[in-house]
């Protein structure tokens, strides 16, 4: 069984709730769960937390959690949540946020390194691949 | 009729077809492309953080392009930059304050941009200002017997405010294929995103997609897929091998752009085709029905 949760009020007024709040635009607690964000998500298979469970933790400011899971770095920001949450929140600009929040210490927690990746990978991919990947999973 | 024109750097490069359609098959339809001078890279996908504006950058100068031209819109045909250029353009009208800093950051260029340049993609020019009805007039090959699976993905429907066709059922391209006269078949998984950029860190999330996405439009009984990105056409294409490994039942289907299919239906030359770039060969599919 996994670790309990531990839930303190102390936590819902933790800058990173700010944070995320304010890099996303989005009011976490807009969110009543209704789980369709997740229901859609092309990415769901692939991801260790769903997208409506990010958001349940950010609304708690569990960011540790966040912070650590493999699902930020998953979601493609592809917008079928964001077309189609009933509440209107962006969630795939909450999933940035909270990678902005990893990408943005002085660490440089790149998830991808352009120099990790094989040459002949490099070679058959294009322009566009490249581009993107390096936008959305490095500082 | 002119038309200014923002290719893509992926179009000078891996999706040369996809440009060179996009000029051919316009030029069958008497519309002379003019491509922006000294255009650049559009950044490829847009920023999602409510403070990041320096992304904002590259999109505008290209704006401020077409402005120098005294273009009031342009048009592009790849999904990816059609959906930067269009959000950030959204962007900096929005907002003065952000319409200005951005100008700020762009204190070398001569002219400073005031958002007056609209961004269209070519579906959206092609219904609205050509007609599907003129297309059809122009045919010297209908694409007969030919069944496709118009594939969207994300960036020509999401988010809402980019989209100029429903989200979740677009029809611009099924009613473009229906002028070549192709036959669409239905397809539910034609905004479903193929995986994107995830080809680089995680292919095998593209492979599963790829199973997906092309093994729906197998299903529907569809000979090829139509997309409109390159990033999309890359994935659906190269990551068949690894749908097949998936799943032994997969049948591999050739990704044409839909610009492609056009030139075949307007009797462009098949020097502009360049169907040696494709990863699953489309010669034999097009071969049986009469238009190799
Ligand atoms: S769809 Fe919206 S309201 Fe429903 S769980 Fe997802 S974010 Fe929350
Ligand atoms: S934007 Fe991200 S979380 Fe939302 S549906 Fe797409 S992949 Fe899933």
């Amino acid at each position: 069984m996994s670790a309990p949760i531990r839930l303190s009020s102390a936590r819902l007024s933790r800058p990173f709730v700010a944070q995320v709040e304010r890099i996303s635009g989005q009011k976490l607690l807009a969110c009543y769960q209704c789980g369709k964000c997740s229901a859609g998500c092309p990415m769901a298979a692939h991801m260790d937390i769903l997208p409506n469970q990010i958001i349940r933790l950010a609304q708690l400011g569990m960011s540790e959690k966040l912070q650590a899971c493999d699902a930020i770095w998953t979601c493609v920001s592809c917008m079928t949540c964001n077309s189609r949450c009933p509440k209107n929140v962006k969630i795939a600009e909450v999933i940035e946020a909270i990678r902005e929040t990893v990408l943005r210490t002085n660490q440089r927690q790149d998830r991808l390194k352009l120099g990790d990746i094989p040459r002949e990978t490099l070679a058959a991919l294009p322009p566009i691949a490249l581009i993107s990947s390096l936008r959305k999973l490095s500082s | 009729m002119k038309l200014s024109y923002y290719p893509g750097c992926t179009m000078k490069n891996a999706a040369r077809n996809f440009d060179e359609t996009t000029v051919s098959s316009l030029a069958r339809l008497d519309v002379e492309v003019k491509e922006l001078d000294r255009w650049n890279c559009c950044g490829t996908v847009h920023g999602l953080a409510s403070d990041d504006l320096i992304h904002l950058a590259a999109p505008v100068s290209n704006l401020i392009r077409a402005r120098e031209e005294d273009a009031s819109e342009f048009m592009t045909s790849c999904a990816m930059c059609y959906n930067t250029l269009k959000r950030a353009n959204q962007r900096v009208r929005a907002s003065k304050e952000t319409l200005s800093t951005l100008n700020d950051f762009l204190s070398l260029e001569e002219t400073n941009y005031q958002g007056d340049v609209e961004v269209r993609h070519l579906l959206e020019f092609l219904r609205d200002r050509v007609g599907f009805d003129r297309v059809a007039a122009r045919v010297v090959k209908p694409l007969t017997g030919l069944k496709v699976a118009c594939y969207y993905g994300c960036m020509l429907v999401r988010p809402t405010e980019v989209a100029f066709d429903d989200s979740e059922n677009p029809r611009v391209m099924e009613n473009l294929a229906t002028a070549l006269g192709a036959t669409p078949v239905p397809f539910p998984a034609k905004t479903e995103c193929c995986g994107a950029y995830h080809v680089v860190d995680r292919p095998d999330i593209v492979a599963r997609r790829t199973e997906r996405i092309v093994g729906s439009a197998h299903d529907h009984q569809a000979d090829l897929v139509l997309v409109s990105c390159p990033l999309c056409a890359h994935n659906l294409d190269h990551r068949q091998a690894d749908a097949k490994r998936l799943n032994p039942d997969f049948h591999h289907l050739p990704v044409l752009y839909f610009t492609q299919a056009m030139a075949i239906a307007l009797g462009c030359a098949d020097a502009a085709l360049d169907l040696d770039l494709h990863h699953i060969a489309p010669q034999p599919v097009l071969a049986d029905r009469g238009l190799g």
